[in-house]
């Protein structure tokens, strides 16, 4: 095989808005090879662009083929996706056997996307939790089991292979152009529902800045595990106000109400299983990594509601 | 005009805004910060608070500027009255004294962060759940907060307790210590007359997650309410034994039982 002009890397997810931004990114210095569990998308010619599955045995004839130097792992499913044993099975098997192969195959650096929904949403959070609290949303709500375990499973790995360099990232909540999470569409929904008497304190991220932040944390390589977001907090409710949303309050108390109004009425916007975090804060510390790597976002709150605002008219 | 504005119109006199503007509090882009204070809010309930500071419990304080202007404080005192009146009042007292006002932050119980309306309010005006991650992280970035180490233990004693000092928890010491924060005591004197309470019903209290069910009356007596605020204490940290800790610590209790007691001598009547 010839020698490679520029160190390759693989990255998942390659479907969502949030992996296009970071190929964007990369794509002048880097050979992109682009895998995502859901679908194929083209990206342009110089990409190669798989649909795969990562549990089946020709995901590592891409290994064999592309030389990877480096994995970006975007591509976890979300808990509003999918039945909770194939969320399992990609997000959590599928991950082991990326980073397996990962190990195999030498590479030196991975980078791993999870969410600050691992911490969990209880009354008695703390504010600005930092990377060494327990992950308790197991404990609260089975279906973010995987996202839980998938970190637990990263975890393991960054210190069984040190050599993998793993780096796991931690966001609030990422919002913005493409983006299809569940927050993303309640800001961009013209009539939003909310607990009643609850407004908890929220972090938003822009896309861009977390490509930025994804991009940076790839190319200064310093390992570990880091949460991801702004020094800047809004409550859910001005948010929404801001966003340009009215809000369809919903009966907060007891807890079974509400859970039970969202399941009836097939809320996908506002799922049972995420409810409270709409009711008590999860506000995570990203000072760790802002100092770790000099990053600081660009897009500051009110941009951010701006565009959902503009959206809507 | 949305319900905010048109009190904050309403309600807000210009002094004291201009006042509260004097204040230094880190917050982000839209008035918020990590623990839910927000700007706009706390204006508010303090100009909402002003005359229940100021004509309900006339309020009249000693000390005040004992408090230092810059650095990380724990203000220390004594709880009672079966409500938080009595942190209210020393962050009001704080925010609003003339030379180098702060905003102090209180510590509530567990309990209020799940009640509807009211936690949400309590934490845009600036109390915060009392969780030693808070407090420390609190302290870390210089603040100053309010805590009262008895805890339930001295908000929900009885009448026939009053000015009776609970066992006080150490947790507070070892935040002074590991993050060198300035311990201002206060002992107040007024809040147990406010809401006296002859019996605690505890099968009621645990039926409604409560902490405790009172029996008392339905409303909040004027009771006049004197907060005298004693002189800065200082404690090194480093590896100390916990016997070394308790010991501070009732060093602190100690002063707090004089303040109590100066309060007291001072207090002509109680309404």
């Amino acid at each position: 095989m010839t020698k490679k002009q520029k160190p390759t890397v693989l990255i998942t997810g390659a479907a969502g808005a949030l992996a296009q931004q970071v190929i964007n990114r990369l794509r002048d210095t880097y050979q992109i090879v682009a895998v995502d569990f859901r679908k194929q998308t083209y990206l342009s010619d110089d990409i190669p662009s798989y649909q795969i599955n990562f549990n089946k045995r020709v995901f590592e004839d891409l290994f064999r083929k592309y030389e990877f130097d480096g994995v970006i792992h975007l591509g976890r499913i979300t808990s509003s996706e999918e039945t909770r044993m194939r969320r399992y099975n990609a997000n959590v098997l599928g991950s082991q056997k990326l980073l397996e192969l990962s190990h195999k195959y030498g590479i030196k650096k991975v980078i791993v996307l999870s969410t600050y929904h691992v911490y969990g949403a209880n009354a008695y959070n703390p504010a600005l939790i930092d990377e060494t609290a327990p992950l308790k949303a197991a404990e609260l709500t089975m279906d973010l089991i995987d996202s839980v375990e998938l970190e637990n499973l990263a975890n393991i790995y960054l210190w069984k292979y040190r050599d993998l360099n793993i780096t796991i990232l931690r966001p609030c909540n990422i919002v913005g152009p493409g983006v299809q999470n569940t927050i993303s569409s309640l800001l961009s929904s013209k009539r939003a529902p909310v607990l009643a008497g609850f407004s908890p304190v929220m972090q938003f991220i822009h896309i861009d800045d977390m490509a930025d932040a994804i991009v940076l944390s790839y190319e200064k390589n310093k390992s570990g595990i880091y949460n991801v977001a702004p020094e800047d907090w809004v409550s859910y409710q001005q948010a929404l106000e801001l966003s340009g949303c009215s809000k369809l309050p919903l009966p907060s108390i007891p807890p079974s109400v509400p859970r039970f109004l969202a399941k009836t009425m097939n809320l996908k916007i506002f799922p049972a299983f995420l409810l409270n975090y709409f009711k008590y804060s999860v506000v995570i510390d990203g000072r760790s990594f802002n100092k770790t790597f000099g990053f600081k976002v660009k897009r500051p709150l009110k941009e951010i509601f701006r565009y959902y605002k503009e959206m809507k008219s | 005009m949305n319900l905010k504005s048109y009190l904050k119109e309403k309600f807000i006199s210009k002094e004291l805004d201009a006042q509260l503007d004097k204040i230094e509090k880190p917050v982000g882009s839209l008035g918020y910060d990590p623990w839910g204070f927000n700007a706009e809010t706390n204006k508010l309930m303090l100009s909402l608070y002003s005359n229940v500071y100021n004509k309900y419990f006339r309020v009249q304080t000693d000390g005040i500027d004992n408090v230092p202007a810059k650095g990380p404080v724990l203000i220390v005192g004594n709880h009672s009255g079966q409500l938080p009146i009595d942190g209210t009042l020393v962050g009001y007292a704080i925010a609003t004294r003339k030379k180098a006002p702060r905003m102090p932050r209180a510590m509530i119980e567990r309990f209020f962060p799940t009640v509807p309306f009211l936690g949400n309010l309590l934490n845009q005006a600036g109390a915060v759940l009392g969780d030693p991650v808070n407090c420390a992280k609190m302290l870390e970035n210089n603040e100053a907060v309010i805590v009262f180490p008895e805890g339930i233990r001295g908000s929900g004693k009885l009448y026939k307790d009053r000015y009776q000092l609970k066992r006080f928890g150490n947790g507070f010491m070892h935040l002074a210590m590991q993050h060198n924060a300035t311990v201002v005591p206060v002992g107040i004197v007024g809040c147990e007359e406010t809401i006296p309470a002859i019996a605690n019903i505890k099968p009621l209290a645990k039926m409604l997650g409560i902490p405790y069910a009172p029996i008392t009356l339905p409303f909040i007596l004027p009771a006049k309410v004197h907060m005298n605020f004693g002189k800065p204490m200082k404690f090194e940290g480093g590896d100390t034994t916990e016997e070394e800790v308790t010991r501070r610590v009732e060093q602190v209790k100690s002063v707090i039982n004089d303040l109590i007691d100066k309060g007291l001598s001072e207090r002509k009547r109680l309404f």
